[in-house]
């Protein structure tokens, strides 16, 4: 096991290697000039030209990859065109916040969509499992912004509840402040989450359920929860673990809107920022860690499946 | 664990989870805002942002502070005298003056950051293209040893839009003008918190207690003493209308810089103040590539001139709010004193097309595909681009509308190279009334062609001829009259077309008082 996820974590240099080239050349080759921008409209030509040359951004292609490759290679991501601050420090700053909704969302998602989903299957063509399945439609088809104004609305500005936006750091002392900031975005980014994790635990209970072992545990008198939670979810958790890893990526992609929302200083606002501005090191090292995390999120999952099927060996 | 005890200990933390917001419950001494973007670049000489700006004059004083009226008087100055015909002007520097660091403020200080913003600033640059020395006599004193008279020395170092003459430290003003300086010393009645700056989310300002406002004076813009009535006023980064608009309704924050025109309804109605601060508005400008067919030929560019209407563009960015949109407008802005309406007979009256594709067609314009660049990132821009392009395809133009954001767009429209080529033909922009003030500030006046110009290239020796006369003018009835020729040069080259002149609204919460007419300014502001 040990020497399997070593080869895994070796696995993602080329990938997060491609990743990097990948991403320099698009965003050589990508429109916009962050000198333009930087120096306004009443800039001359050759105004430009100089705010260009002192960012550096005037050299060749090669030659600023390969500086920048080096620099990342020494854990060193590179200074922002705009702010003049270090890259790796701005993501430090944003990274709590982004990682603090995400995990949120996915407690908040996992422990509503699963028994959800076992008791849509459950009640099979009841209508609980129309309620359910109507909730999960819904989940999906109501854009998160949506669902984070309404939310934002009715809980924020007409019941006072809770704050309207912002964020404050966790502190074990007192996570409260932490929670109420966080709660509505993570119930506005976690909806179509719950909506996808309800349907497939519904569908994959649906057809463990039917499978012969269950009948025969039913005729050995097993009790209905018994069935449910301990042989029929366990043998089902290897397809919602494999939807929770891909949903992932739909969970990053969802933080940027929710974070814009909420005004949540996240990673996903602040490469939205840098991208608009064409703050290319700030895009370049966020995809990179970004893309870095989706390998090891993979890697994990691949790793719970051991733990739901003994089967599974690597 | 019992049951009941469960439901308790779920009871009880809901509750505290959904207490009644206090975030509003915070001191008088604390003033949050929401400025109108994110705060990226710090040094107000190195980019023209407003939100720079903004920041700039909290951080950094001037030597001399502009009045509702455009009228200098010295503000870190004490006095300046003229001798010599005018050639000699000295600056003295009022006592008591301290940078954030503690140290003072000397006049080497002073002459540093002159320079280097006259490297970057186009009033800067006329300014020390007729300076032939600037030096500092003694730790008082600034002198300008000028080839000519130059009446517009105070109005210059007074300037209060993008790229004003912020004064910090010598060892800071002595940086390359085309890097950024990211150290925040001035000498202003705040200071920014670097160690509480997040990017993108909050920065941080806080009383600068050595702060000596002038004894003298009627505060009023970046004019007559500053008093910085709260401990810290933060900057709120939010990026979303409809979060921002909540965020001041619920107390959350206390001033919304620049709301969204859709939302001013909602927070008049939640007892909001919503008011106009700065009179001077912005001002849309369409822009041709001059140096590509069909806008290198002037009077395809002069035909062009009775298809715009200014209402709608008034309309598309303000709504029908008339108080929030001006017509008429000229080259310099409404209600002014340079402003006038001499020549603008061309952008009046009712819009006949057929007569302005009967002018284009006696120009010579044969249906040469026309690239129009159009942001769709920015609502203004935005805007502006749906209405050119609306309007250019109904004076009879083969219009291609390339819809890109706001980065493209300002790295195309330097390419002048033709439409093939990834060149433009058309592009609109705005920028603050406060820059179209007078001929010094107002870029897209020059005509210094492809050699010295911005974006756009025009090319008119009349007008560069009139400006430099308007520089020399020996009072204002004779800077008017240069300004109506100038007005009337504009309709014949015609190097832009002013669109119309929207205002900004801010609001702010019941208990903001005090908040200086202008930009969003910091000084003198009280909450009860």
């Amino acid at each position: 096991m040990f020497a399997y996820i070593v080869r895994r974590i070796v696995a993602t240099i080329p990938v997060v290697a491609i990743v990097a080239l990948f991403i320099f050349s698009l965003l050589y080759f990508a429109p916009g000039d962050p000198a333009a921008i930087i120096a306004g409209d009443q800039a001359s030509p050759a105004d430009v030209e100089r705010i260009r040359a002192s960012l550096g951004l005037d050299r060749p292609f090669v030659v600023r990859f390969a500086e920048w490759s080096w620099q990342v290679l020494h854990g060193d991501l590179g200074v922002s065109i705009f702010t003049n601050l270090p890259v790796t420090k701005m993501i430090g700053q944003r990274i709590e916040p982004t990682v603090s909704l995400m995990l949120l969302t996915l407690l908040l998602a996992i422990s509503t969509a699963v028994p959800l989903g076992v008791l849509a299957a459950w009640k099979q063509g009841t209508w609980i499992d129309r309620l359910v399945m109507m909730i999960a439609v819904s989940g999906f088809s109501v854009p998160v912004f949506v669902v984070g104004y309404i939310l934002a609305y009715v809980f924020a500005l007409s019941l006072d509840w809770f704050p309207v936006q912002g964020y404050t750091p966790f502190s074990l002392s007192d996570p409260l402040p932490w929670l109420r900031n966080l709660i509505l975005p993570a119930m506005a980014l976690g909806l179509a989450f719950v909506a996808l994790i309800a349907r497939i635990t519904r569908a994959t209970m649906l057809e463990v359920l039917s499978q012969d072992y269950i009948r025969t545990a039913r005729a050995k008198g097993v009790g209905q929860r018994p069935i449910l939670f301990l042989h029929a979810l366990k043998n089902a958790a290897v397809p919602i673990v494999t939807i929770i890893g891909i949903g992932f990526a739909g969970l990053i992609g969802g933080a940027v809107v929710t974070e814009s929302v909420f005004a949540i200083p996240g990673v996903g606002r602040l490469v939205v920022d840098a991208i608009l501005r064409r703050d290319y090191p700030i895009i370049q090292g966020v995809v990179l860690i970004l893309s870095f995390v989706y390998v090891l999120v993979n890697l994990g999952v691949d790793l719970l499946y051991t733990l739901f099927d003994p089967r599974i060996r690597y | 664990m019992k049951r009941r005890t469960l439901l308790q200990g779920f009871g009880a933390s809901a509750a505290a989870l959904a207490a009644p917001n206090l975030a509003a419950a915070q001191g008088s001494r604390v003033l949050k805002f929401i400025p109108q973007s994110d705060l990226t670049v710090l040094d107000p000489i190195w980019t023209t942002a407003y939100v720079t700006r903004n920041h700039g004059f909290l951080v950094f004083d001037t030597l001399f502070g502009s009045d509702g009226a455009f009228k200098a008087s010295p503000q870190m100055a004490e006095g300046m005298t003229a001798e010599n015909d005018g050639k000699l002007v000295r600056i003295t520097l009022r006592s008591g003056l301290k940078f954030h660091d503690g140290s003072p403020v000397l006049a080497r200080d002073c002459v540093a950051s002159i320079k280097r913003w006259g490297a970057r600033d186009s009033f800067g640059q006329t300014l020390m293209a007729v300076t032939d020395e600037l030096t500092a006599p003694d730790d008082k004193t600034i002198q300008f040893k000028l080839k000519k008279r130059f009446a517009l020395l105070p109005d210059a170092l007074a300037k209060s839009s993008s790229n004003f003459c912020a004064i910090m430290p010598e060892r800071l003003a002595l940086t390359d003008p085309f890097k950024q300086v990211t150290e925040m010393v001035g000498s202003g009645p705040y200071k920014f918190k670097a160690d509480e700056r997040n990017v993108g989310h909050l920065v941080v300002y806080e009383r600068n207690a050595a702060y000596v406002p002038r004894a003298n004076g009627v505060s009023d813009c970046t004019a007559g003493p500053k008093v910085a009535n709260f401990d810290r006023v933060e900057w709120h980064v939010i990026p979303d209308g409809s979060t921002a608009a909540a965020a001041l309704q619920s107390g959350e924050v206390d001033w919304w810089e620049n709301p969204t025109g859709d939302m001013l309804p909602l927070l008049r109605k939640a007892g909001v103040t919503v008011t106009v601060q700065d009179p001077t508005g912005l001002i849309g400008c369409m822009r041709f590539n001059q140096l590509q067919p069909p806008f290198d030929n002037p009077a395809i560019r002069r035909a062009i001139l009775g298809a715009v209407s200014q209402e709608d563009y008034g309309i598309a960015i303000a709504g029908d709010d008339t108080s929030m949109y001006s017509t008429g407008v000229g080259v310099f802005t409404p209600g002014t004193p340079l402003a006038s309406k001499a020549g603008m007979e061309p952008l009046l009256g009712k819009r006949d097309y057929d007569k302005v594709k009967r002018d284009l067609a006696a120009a010579g314009y044969k249906g040469e595909r026309v690239v129009l660049l159009a942001p769709t990132d920015l609502n203004v821009l935005k805007m502006q681009g749906d209405i050119a392009g609306d309007m250019l395809k109904r004076a009879g133009l083969n219009v291609d509308v390339q819809a890109m954001d706001w980065g493209s767009v300002v790295g195309r429209r330097v390419n002048k190279g033709p439409i093939d080529k990834g060149g433009w033909n058309v592009a609109c922009t705005f920028w603050a009334g406060g820059d179209q003030l007078n001929p010094a500030g107002h870029t897209f006046l020059r005509g210094n062609g492809e050699a010295g110009g911005n974006w756009g290239w025009p090319n008119s020796p009349k007008l560069e001829e009139l400006r430099n006369a308007w520089f020399d003018a020996p009072d204002l009835a004779a800077q008017q009259k240069l300004a109506q020729d100038m007005q009337v040069q504009v309709m014949q080259d015609v190097p832009y077309i002013p669109l119309s002149q929207t205002m900004q609204a801010t609001a702010f919460r019941k208990d903001i008082t005090n908040v200086p007419n202008g930009f969003a300014m910091f000084w003198n502001v009280r909450k009860s």
